[in-house]
């Protein structure tokens, strides 16, 4: 299996695991148009879809590629900003050049924060994608430009069209984010198991040897930060224009990256599933604990108790995760399967 | 330059060192948990609030202030204790990166049940220290902040005499220098750790009543983990003295910037003065000034 896999430039694609996909991008289309109420698309999925787009890009960089990135949240904002500012500055440019455009700038833009990542490892890394995120924010709040001199640096989503048809409604969005993150998803999927995407996987596991074997790692990790910024900015998009319809600067605060890699850690590292399965996870827990804190405890247990049990239980999951399970929802949900798969046959 | 605008500069100069010495404090418990387990703990914030909240709390129920001070130890003490035992135990053996995100968690852990336990609101701490600043050859000087100085220097010296002169510090440097060969030789990992983080512990409740009592004691203060974190990285991540020195280069350069350079950019550089610094001087030192040169260069 290993030498076939050195040998051919792709590794063999099992079509048989695309059954799942096939059968969800069905019902993406085919039954939540159809049947989801306007409350379930605006608070669960269009905030699913985003984050889990997000949680994609940060688990090519962190799961895959093995640079801890806390700024995504940076780059979100970076694609939300240059979408609103491409849309608003140049006329009649269409929603995915617009799209594009953002993902490029973001990419730029964490291009030049994964610099410090060809000298530092690490922590020290960690510790310098920080950097991005106080800097990006201070940026878009200080200066009126980017959000066209609103006095609180908020923008606010414009009208979306493609080829003439307005996705303004809950449904029109739906489709636009579901859409973007299936597209921008199968990319990945094809990357990941690329010549470049077995690259990025020699470099987290060992540098060293990756060098030896003659991988370009400089060239690697750059590639891996431009490529996970673009799709950590297409995320911001859909975040800015899809689902919140408006945000300001510190909507993308340092509690937004932690929330993504907390999504990664809880799906599972390295993983695609991982990424969509721990959005879910994050977007349902607090409705879940909400409902339940209020069941069990009744009129005590208000926001300001809801929000701290909340902080608790997050973090209290991620050190179980981290011990208990380190390949997260992703692992779990294969063993359920081949629990599942054992019993029937 | 006139001498005024030159003794203006002294002053800031000065002021900026004096909080650089309260970066460093924060610094401080960071590089003893580094030092001996090469785990970055990101909860070090949330332990410096957990105190302050403890302390001021007690304090407030009208418990006297010795009192409150013995109680919020021996609560930093368990707190140490548990976190050794429900998270790092499990965790011995794996990456320093698995570490670091299982004290991500542990941060959100500690605020939230330090809010839960103790309440949300801003809670004021008067430590009965005067802050009238006092004039020395033309230039203003807290004296809070000289104070704060002072306690910041006797902890270090008092910590360098308890690594260097007593049997558990003699431990704790044989497990920072090597774990495998400290176990070797019978040490007692576990209770090492344990022991350290309760260390942690107490320089967490001294510079949270410090800070708490600059700031007043509420979420915020557990913010400061982001101000401690490039002096940690400018400095090195396992050197007291380097987490003294960068505390004092960011504390110095970050007022002389927001006076000298702000005003050309808007003003609030300060949230990300202090990582635009500590980057530059990576990209020359790539293990900060003081650290030990184990990072493998690309």
């Amino acid at each position: 299996m290993a030498v076939q896999a050195l040998d051919a430039a792709r590794l063999p694609i099992h079509w048989q695991k695309l059954a799942l996909p096939a059968a969800l991008i069905a019902v993406a289309y085919g039954l939540i148009p159809a049947y989801a109420s306007s409350y379930l698309v605006e608070a669960i999925l269009l905030p699913f879809l985003a984050l889990s787009l997000a949680a994609v890009g940060l688990n090519l960089l962190t799961g895959y590629c093995g640079q801890l990135s806390l700024g995504s949240s940076a780059f979100m904002a970076v694609g939300a900003f240059a979408a609103y500012n491409f849309n608003l500055r140049v006329e009649g440019l269409p929603l995915a050049a617009t799209m594009i455009l953002a993902g490029i700038s973001a990419a730029g833009i964490g291009v030049v924060f994964g610099l410090p990542s060809l000298r530092l490892r690490g922590f020290y890394l960690a510790v310098s994608t920080l950097a991005a995120q106080f800097f990006v924010q201070w940026a878009l709040t200080k200066f009126g430009w980017f959000s066209n001199d609103n006095p609180s640096g908020v923008i606010s989503a414009p009208h979306l069209t493609v080829a003439g048809f307005s996705l303004d409604s809950a449904s029109g969005r739906y489709l636009l984010s579901v859409t973007t993150v299936i597209g921008l998803t199968a990319v990945v999927w094809r990357l990941v198991n690329s010549a470049t995407g077995r690259n990025f996987i020699a470099v987290r596991d060992n540098e060293t040897a990756a060098r030896v074997i003659g991988v370009p790692v400089l060239r690697t990790k750059l590639l891996a930060f431009a490529i996970s910024s673009f799709i950590i900015g297409v995320a911001g998009v859909l975040w800015a224009f899809t689902y919140l319809r408006t945000v300001e600067p510190a909507g993308f605060n340092l509690d937004r990256s932690f929330q993504i890699l907390f999504i990664i850690i809880i799906g599972g590292l390295a993983s695609i599933r991982g990424a969509f399965l721990g959005a879910a996870f994050i977007v349902v827990f607090p409705l879940f604990l909400s409902r339940l804190g209020a069941f069990v405890f009744g009129g005590l247990f208000d926001s300001g108790v809801l929000d701290m049990s909340q902080r608790i239980v997050l973090g209290a999951l991620i050190i179980i995760f981290l011990i208990a399970e380190p390949n997260g929802l992703s692992a779990l949900f294969d063993r359920l399967r081949r629990r599942i798969g054992s019993r029937s046959s | 330059m006139s001498y005024y605008d030159f003794l203006f500069a002294i002053e800031v100069l000065v002021g900026g060192l004096l909080s650089g010495v309260m970066y460093s404090l924060v610094a401080i418990g960071f590089v003893l948990i580094y030092k001996t387990s090469g785990v970055l703990n990101f909860a070090q914030g949330s332990m410096v609030l957990f105190a302050a909240l403890t302390f001021v709390s007690l304090v407030e129920r009208g418990i006297p202030f010795a009192l409150s001070l013995l109680i919020t130890f021996a609560v930093m003490v368990a707190l140490g204790f548990t976190i050794e035992r429900t998270v790092l135990r499990p965790l011995v053996n794996r990456s320093p990166m698995t570490l670091f995100m299982a004290t991500l968690g542990l941060s959100y852990i500690i605020e939230g049940a330090a809010q839960l336990a103790w309440g949300t609101q801003v809670h004021g701490l008067d430590l009965g220290i005067d802050d009238t600043p006092f004039e020395v050859g033309g230039i203003l000087i807290s004296s809070f902040d000289l104070l704060a100085a002072g306690i910041a220097a006797a902890m270090v010296a008092g910590l360098s005499a308890f690594f260097y002169w007593t049997r558990i510090g003699l431990a704790f440097r044989a497990v920072a220098d090597d774990q495998f060969a400290a176990l070797a030789v019978g040490l007692r990992l576990t209770r090492i750790w344990g022991t350290v983080w309760t260390a942690a512990g107490f320089v967490a409740l001294v510079a949270g009543l410090l800070w708490g009592a600059r700031l007043g004691v509420q979420f915020s203060l557990s913010l400061i983990v982001l101000k401690a974190l490039p002096v940690l990285v400018l400095g090195g991540f396992d050197s007291i003295l380097g987490a003294i020195v960068g505390g004092l280069i960011v504390g110095a350069s970050e007022k002389l910037a927001e006076v000298y350079l702000g005003p050309f950019v808007g003003g609030g550089i300060e949230g990300w003065f202090a990582y635009a610094l500590a980057l530059v001087v990576l990209l020359v030192r790539p293990s900060g000034l003081f650290g030990q040169k184990t990072i493998e260069r690309v």
